[in-house]
């Protein structure tokens, strides 16, 4: 197991490395100059070159890479070229609404999936199986930001019972905080439950027909004891991938959401860095949220391991 | 027939969107780029069959141009990933646990890691927002998808008899992947390219909404929903129909894929005979 998690580490830290190349070398073949952008169309060539040597543009290249990624080793993402402000600070603020967010999300997609596509595999080919598919099948097609709209229109418009968009803060309480991050947390996690619950179904079905279930089950084991204590583990390593993958989905659709409830998190800040040219903030936000991508997916894969012996053993 | 039902019923509803597409190049309604205040706002009427924005344009016009828009950018994105990910993954499959396996491979690793939606909004924002663009931010991502699924059925094709025979009589393996190994992977690139497909749909109308896809007099859905968004209270149908249109356009497209994978694998069939 350690061989493995070490293994596992190794290319995580070269994944981070490769990825950390990659999106310092787009923005650095992004046409527009940060400083002539601040300054605007009139400034004068000595003034652009001052303010590129103030923050640091005037470095080579290579210099600059090292500066950025030895910076976020320290918990140091640099200082925004528009805010003058800690990098850092700004996206621990964020992080807390779109963290929150995206986890309130996986939670509502797990909650609904589960019993559902186990609902859903135990009644296989059954009208009610076929009623659960067809739905999955439209809330996979639901672009997430259109049903966020109608959304605001039935639940914050007519029945009053949300806020139609910003975000109320922690200091209020945990029940005001999450209740402004209701709407969106629905909105986000309507496709993700529906892509888990067809997954979770035919996980299962798969599961279900292997041999050892047929002989719990010709051991006299009954059928939902076999579902809940043979199965359901067993179907867990799709589901677990799933998941995963959700995971990058959720703070990747959280950017459009944001748009729409206008929720200040990450998502804003990238969008509103990126029409200021504020790069050294759009290289950092995008860098972390690869990096919280690349380290779910780690944890994923330690997970299997723990649940599926065969993995740990490489055989 | 009933077997086909899910095939026959998407392969229906992206004919519609298909049909709407291409004959928006012959004749729509109304100029889409002509201004009818007076108009404006209009709910489905006989004159209007889909109603009016609020600048008064015919919404149905709009919607037949904007299918155009959908359907190109997200054809040509699978377009993309089609073209280089499946001789990526024929290559890594040819040359099977070798240096350029593992090199093709873990490239897709990392461009998986990548939260796609987060790059295609990073790479229209920065080069430049419009159709062009998009179509290069969502076909990169369609690059590793089509590398791994042809990859990995590759990968058993080369373990078959007739390829044996094609090895001793021999064929180089550029050869043989070209002759043999791409036509027995048809089938599979078909309905992987069905469900990319519709991403894509998914992918452009993201894009449109948050301004950084097609750009304007061009219409596209997303863009119209971005349009609707402060007018959604009071005209409902400015969000509804482009919104149908987008859901249709995928369900439509999925439906298609699952049950193209279903006709076109003997061996799902036979499971469910």
């Amino acid at each position: 197991m350690l061989q493995y998690a070490f293994k596992r580490a190794l290319s995580l830290c070269l994944s981070l490395c490769l990825a950390s190349v990659v999106i310092f070398a787009v923005v650095e073949i992004a046409p527009g100059d940060p400083a002539s952008f601040m300054l605007g169309i009139n400034a004068q060539p000595d003034t652009i070159a001052a303010l590129r040597a103030e923050l640091g543009l005037d470095q080579g290249k290579f210099v600059r890479y090292l500066e950025w990624t030895g910076g976020m080793l320290r918990g140091d993402f640099g200082t925004s070229y528009t805010y003058r402000s800690p990098i850092t600070d700004m996206v621990v603020e964020r992080m807390w609404v779109s963290l929150p967010l995206a986890l309130y999300a996986l939670a509502l997609s797990t909650l609904i999936a589960f019993p559902v596509g186990l609902y859903a595999a135990s009644k296989r080919g059954a009208p009610s199986d076929f009623a659960v598919m067809g739905v999955t099948q439209l809330g996979i097609a639901i672009p997430n930001f259109w049903f966020a709209m109608i959304l605001v229109v039935i639940f914050a418009i007519k029945l009053r019972w949300f806020s139609a968009g910003g975000f109320a803060g922690w200091d209020d309480g945990l029940f005001i905080g999450l209740k402004s991050l209701t709407l969106p947390a629905i909105s986000l996690a309507l496709p993700q439950a529906s892509i888990l619950s067809r997954v979770m179904r035919s996980a299962l079905i798969e599961t279900l027909s292997e041999d050892y279930i047929r002989t719990a089950r010709a051991k006299g084991v009954s059928r939902t004891a076999v579902l809940w204590r043979h199965a359901l583990r067993n179907a867990m390593i799709p589901v677990l991938t799933i998941i995963g993958l959700q995971f990058s989905f959720l703070m990747a659709g959280a950017i459009i959401i944001e748009q729409v409830f206008f929720l200040p998190g990450l998502g804003r800040l990238v969008f509103q860095a990126i029409t200021q040219r504020d790069l050294i903030v759009v290289e950092s936000v995008v860098m972390l949220l690869v990096f919280a991508v690349i380290s779910v997916n780690f944890f994923i894969d330690l997970t299997y391991a723990a649940v599926d012996p065969r993995l740990r053993h490489g055989s | 027939m009933m077997k086909y039902r899910s095939l026959i019923a998407g392969a229906c509803l992206s004919l519609i969107v298909l049909i709407a597409a291409a004959f928006s190049f012959a004749w729509i309604p109304y100029d889409i780029t002509q201004l009818s205040i007076p108009d404006k706002l209009q709910t489905p009427n006989w004159n209007h069959w889909l109603g009016t924005d609020h600048f008064g344009r015919d919404i149905l016009s709009m919607i037949m141009v904007g299918a155009r828009t959908s359907l190109a950018v997200a054809l040509l994105a699978v377009g993309i990933g089609m073209g280089i990910g499946v001789p990526l993954g024929l290559a890594a499959a040819a040359g099977r646990g070798a240096f350029i396996d593992e090199v093709i491979m873990r490239t897709n690793d990392l461009i998986f890691a990548f939260p796609s939606l987060v790059i295609a909004i990073l790479i229209t924002a920065l080069f430049g927002a419009g159709a062009m663009n998009a179509i290069v931010a969502i076909g990169v991502f369609n690059i590793p998808v089509f590398a791994r699924v042809s990859r990995g059925a590759a990968l058993s094709l080369w373990q078959k008899e007739f390829i044996l025979a094609a090895r001793v009589s021999g064929k180089s393996k550029l050869r043989i992947s070209a002759e043999h190994i791409l036509p027995n992977l048809t089938n599979l690139l078909i309905v992987q390219g069905t469900i990319q497909f519709s991403l894509g749909i998914l992918a452009e109308a993201g894009l449109s909404y948050v301004g950084l896809g097609a750009q304007p007099p061009t219409p596209s859905w997303g863009r119209m929903l971005a349009d609707a968004q402060t007018m959604v209270s009071f005209a409902p149908h400015l969000a509804l129909i482009p919104g149908s249109a987008i859901i249709l356009t995928v369900l439509g497209l999925n439906l298609m894929g699952d049950g193209l994978r279903d006709a076109l694998d003997p061996k799902l069939r036979k499971s469910r005979q």
